[in-house]
């Protein structure tokens, strides 16, 4: 039963991710003033489903929360309230509040109630905003903020109370009678009052003279502790019974569930420490008691660490949704994979050379639905980019303000798809791209206006396909490198030698070295110069690549070239002697025969081809790699295979070329080592194992 | 079926508390005259000896790679790790597939040996400590000595045996030629 639950549970968080990212950008969407109730409609819809599936999980304090931003956004889609920027604001926060409570409760963290406290607090200001602001209706929803703060545990300030009252079975022979309690009550102030009938037992062995019944009460209205004790005086020793100031309707509604860490939070400094020794107070009650306050204790430990801390312990998710078309597919092709299977094994029960051209179309087919399905098993992997970028329009949204800046985000091709290992590794990454964007790279709109330039920034996060590679680029519209500062700085720092002559790659490269950053002032968007090193790393770890270009006043675009899968490589087979390597075929751009009149010595030593009028320096395989049984020592007999790799072209010569083929990238780190010059491993149709090349790290392997 | 099992379940404990704390078993096997032992249970697999992909730029006693049911296996020659001298490798040619955890991660090796001989069974007090040995065998894979039959065992740490990473390797070599 509980995996069962757990199970379900996931796909609530999955889908309340969704709805919140729904939410999010319906949210940045919103025209100011300009009321799309459609656009509404889409975001109430979301945080609907978040607070029904909230309820039925209980998860509470979600459903809540949920239902105090449901109620906010139901006025403005009824017209009845006007859309603010503030009002966007803390609706966008409160966005944020419900996906750290999700994360934590996904995590089975501790909520920070303290964050959520002022999130809810600020959706309740709101709210009032419109009440005070003499909104006709009379929403019952929230009185007095003020009351909200954590008063002294014995405040009289209380708006309410809330009394659990659970006389025990004698009382009546006490000669009290709750009724009289409650008529008293009455007069304090508004008065409700819900009965639980669970003591009651069946009419036969009902005693008339006891009491079986427990109250839940309500009063409403400024009353003073002790009147309220004062009625309950005479039967302090025969009840049970447990206060509670109350401010909101919202408060109220959490009562019930003492174990709702957000109520509870906000909740239990109002708790009047009833004291309990002094009541022979049943279990439930204690525990209504003794709960929270424990709960009030925990966040103020916890609340030191700051939620970037939390998210960074945040399991990762390893489900993956997938499109059902992909999921047809896959069966189709699996069903013609069966029939073609039994379709040879029929051929091969009477197998005679009359049937020899049935094998071979039956060995085709098999061939070709071998590959399809393994296509369609690697697309079930891939995600569209648009699990990354959609986040960045709340993050321009954020940052555009805190800078003071005017800033437009585009983002193009958020369709293009890739493999989910990748899409999750290059978030990080591309966050701090954008965000040195938006601080560094667009300028405020007064220098803007000064050079020229329209006001609004414009940032543009784009992402295709290119090759077997996928490209995601950063472009904005900025003030762009200054390289003379770049290289002054560099000289400063030591990092280069002060008449060294460098090219632009090479000067906009320095910004990937470690402790370097131009920025002037620090701030807590960037400019502290861990970053880039970090993110080129990063990139490099995912087998990609990072460049620059950029043009002082015009901008930047910073490229990520990303392998789209990091499992399947398309390859070139290249023999040198009796040994097999594997050439990714993205980094090969033709290969030649060389003739005499093509080569060159540089200095009697390094030697190169010309190729179209570019001298490429010549890169033996056989000398590299020390192999003695290689077949071609004369660059004239053998190949020239002219590669790639990051931005460097150069001649691979080997023995001969084999054939194309997919192959299925292994680790040689797993059980040995890195071996310089070679990315992985495969292992070939005859099992025997390849060695896959690393192109730029065989061109650096040959230059030492 | 299940009283058997049960018999079964009952036999083993009796067995462990007789043999394991004091008698631990050792896979031996011979490189020249030598004979060498490991602990059994990093022992995964003996295989033939067959032809491996080699790696370029690396020792020479790492002599390639191989394909373990799609998982890329490295194999190193033990003669030539302790420095033997070299010999043809023949029918009788072994592969012995050790297992070691480095770092929580488990690795897999292969390593060469002329032949392997027995299971056998070692007394763990009866373990001595190695000796220096001098210039022949690197002392650093050897973890004791034990006599088994009235031959000497040599008994590897397969942990050292089979790290190679850098720093590894450099210490070794300074050992190697101090020696």
């Amino acid at each position: 039963m509980s995996i069962d639950m757990a199970q379900f549970h996931q796909v609530f968080f999955e889908e309340s991710f969704e709805n919140l990212e729904v939410m999010e950008s319906g949210l940045l969407n919103l025209d100011m003033g300009d009321v799309n109730s459609e656009e509404i409609n889409t975001i109430f819809r979301g945080a609907h489903s978040i607070k029904g599936g909230s309820g039925t999980f209980g998860f509470t304090g979600v459903s809540n929360f949920t239902h105090l931003m449901e109620t906010l956004l139901d006025e403005m889609r009824d017209g009845r309230r006007k859309v603010t920027q503030s009002a966007i604001t803390v609706l966008l926060g409160a966005v944020d509040c419900l996906r750290e409570m999700l994360l934590a409760i996904q995590n089975e963290q501790e909520v920070d109630a303290n964050a959520i406290d002022s999130y809810r607090k600020s959706l309740e200001t709101e709210l009032n905003h419109v009440n005070h602001s003499g909104a006709s209706d009379a929403s019952p929803v929230t009185r007095d903020i003020q009351a909200h703060q954590p008063i002294e545990p014995l405040s009289n300030q209380a708006q309410g109370w809330h009394i659990a009252f659970s006389p025990h079975l004698h009382l009546m022979k006490t000669g009290n009678d709750p009724i009289r309690i409650f008529r008293e009550l009455g007069t304090l102030g508004e008065l409700e009052v819900t009965v639980d009938l669970q003591g009651l037992p069946s009419i036969y062995n009902l005693d008339p003279e006891e009491c079986y019944l427990s109250w839940e009460l309500r009063v409403t209205g400024a009353i003073e502790f002790s009147d309220i004790e004062g009625i309950f005086d005479w039967v302090e020793d025969d009840c049970d019974m447990a206060f509670q100031s109350y401010s909101d309707k919202n408060a109220l509604a959490n009562q019930s569930d003492q174990t709702d860490l957000i109520s509870v939070a906000g909740l239990a400094s109002e708790l009047v420490p009833v004291d309990v020794s002094s009541l022979p107070a049943s279990l439930s009650i204690v525990s209504a008691v003794e709960k929270p306050v424990e709960q009030v204790l925990e966040p103020a430990k916890n609340s030191s660490t700051t939620t970037e801390d939390n998210r960074a312990t945040v399991k990762g998710s390893n489900s993956i949704r997938v499109d059902t078309a992909k999921i047809d597919t896959l069966i189709n092709m699996v069903g013609e994979l069966v029939i073609t299977q039994s379709m040879l094994s029929l051929i091969g029960e009477h197998f005679d050379l009359t049937k020899l051209d049935h094998l071979k179309n039956g060995l085709a087919q098999l061939e070709r639905h071998t590959r399809e399905l393994q296509e369609s098993v690697m697309n079930i992997r891939m995600l569209p980019v648009s699990f990354v970028f959609s986040r960045f329009p709340r993050l321009t949204h954020d940052l555009s303000a805190k800078l003071g800046k005017k800033i437009e985000l585009k983002l193009v091709g958020e369709h293009t798809e890739v493999d989910k290992t990748v899409v999750e590794l290059i978030s990080d990454p591309l966050v701090h791209l954008v965000r040195n964007s938006l601080d560094h790279g667009i300028e405020l709109p007064d220098e803007r206006r000064a050079a020229g330039k329209p006001e609004v920034g414009r940032v543009t996060l784009e992402a295709y396909h290119r090759g077997g590679n996928i490209v995601i680029e950063v472009r904005d519209d900025g003030r762009g490198l200054n390289k003379d500062k770049l290289k002054a700085k560099a000289i400063e720092k030591g990092l280069i030698d002060k008449d060294a002559s460098l090219t632009d790659k090479q000067i906009y490269e320095l910004i990937f070295m470690p402790g370097f950053s131009t920025a002037e002032q620090l701030t807590d968007i960037s400019g502290r110069g861990v970053g880039m090193d970090v993110v080129r790393r990063n990139i490099q770890a995912l087998g990609g690549n990072i460049e620059i270009i950029s043009e002082l006043g015009k901008g930047s675009t910073i490229a990520i070239h990303l392998p789209l899968t990091l499992a399947i490589l398309d390859g070139q087979s290249v023999a040198v002697g009796d040994e097999t390597y594997i050439v990714p075929l993205v980094s090969i751009i033709e290969s030649i025969n060389v003739t005499d009149k093509m080569l060159n010595r540089v200095a009697g030593k390094g030697e190169t081809f010309r190729l179209r009028g570019d001298y490429l320096p010549i890169v033996r395989m056989h000398q590299i790699f020390d192999i003695k049984t290689a077949r071609a020592k004369k660059l004239t007999e053998g190949l020239m295979v002219v590669v790639e790799g990051q931005g460097m072209r150069c001649g691979l010569f080997v023995d001969d070329l084999l054939g194309q083929q997919q192959v299925v990238i292994k680790s040689l780190e797993s059980n040995y080592r890195r071996v310089e010059g070679v990315s992985g491993a495969t292992i070939l149709g005859d099992g025997s194992v390849a060695l896959i090349l690393d192109i730029p790290g065989l061109v650096r392997l040959s230059n030492q | 079926m299940t009283p058997v099992a049960v018999e079964h379940q009952e036999l083993l404990p009796i067995n462990h508390e007789h043999g394991s704390p004091q008698v631990l078993q050792f896979l031996s096997f011979t490189l020249g005259n030598e004979e060498y032992g490991v602990n059994i249970l990093r022992v995964q697999e003996i295989r033939s000896w067959e032809p491996v992909s080699r790696i370029p730029n690396v020792p020479s006693y790492e002599k390639g790679v191989v394909n373990l049911r799609g998982a890329i296996v490295p194999i190193i020659d033990l003669r030539e790790r302790f420095n033997l001298n070299y010999a043809e490798y023949t029918s009788l040619t072994v592969v012995v597939v050790l297992q070691a955890e480095f770092n929580g991660k488990s690795r897999t090796m292969g390593v060469v040996v002329d032949a392997v001989s027995d299971v056998v069974e070692v007394d763990k007090n009866s373990i001595q400590r190695a000796p220096d040995f001098g210039t022949k065998v690197n002392t650093l894979f050897i973890n004791g000595l034990a006599s088994v039959n009235e031959r000497m065992l040599m008994l590897l740490d397969v942990e050292k045996l089979l790290k190679l990473d850098g720093i590894d390797d450099v210490d070794l070599n300074a050992t190697e030629s101090k020696n």
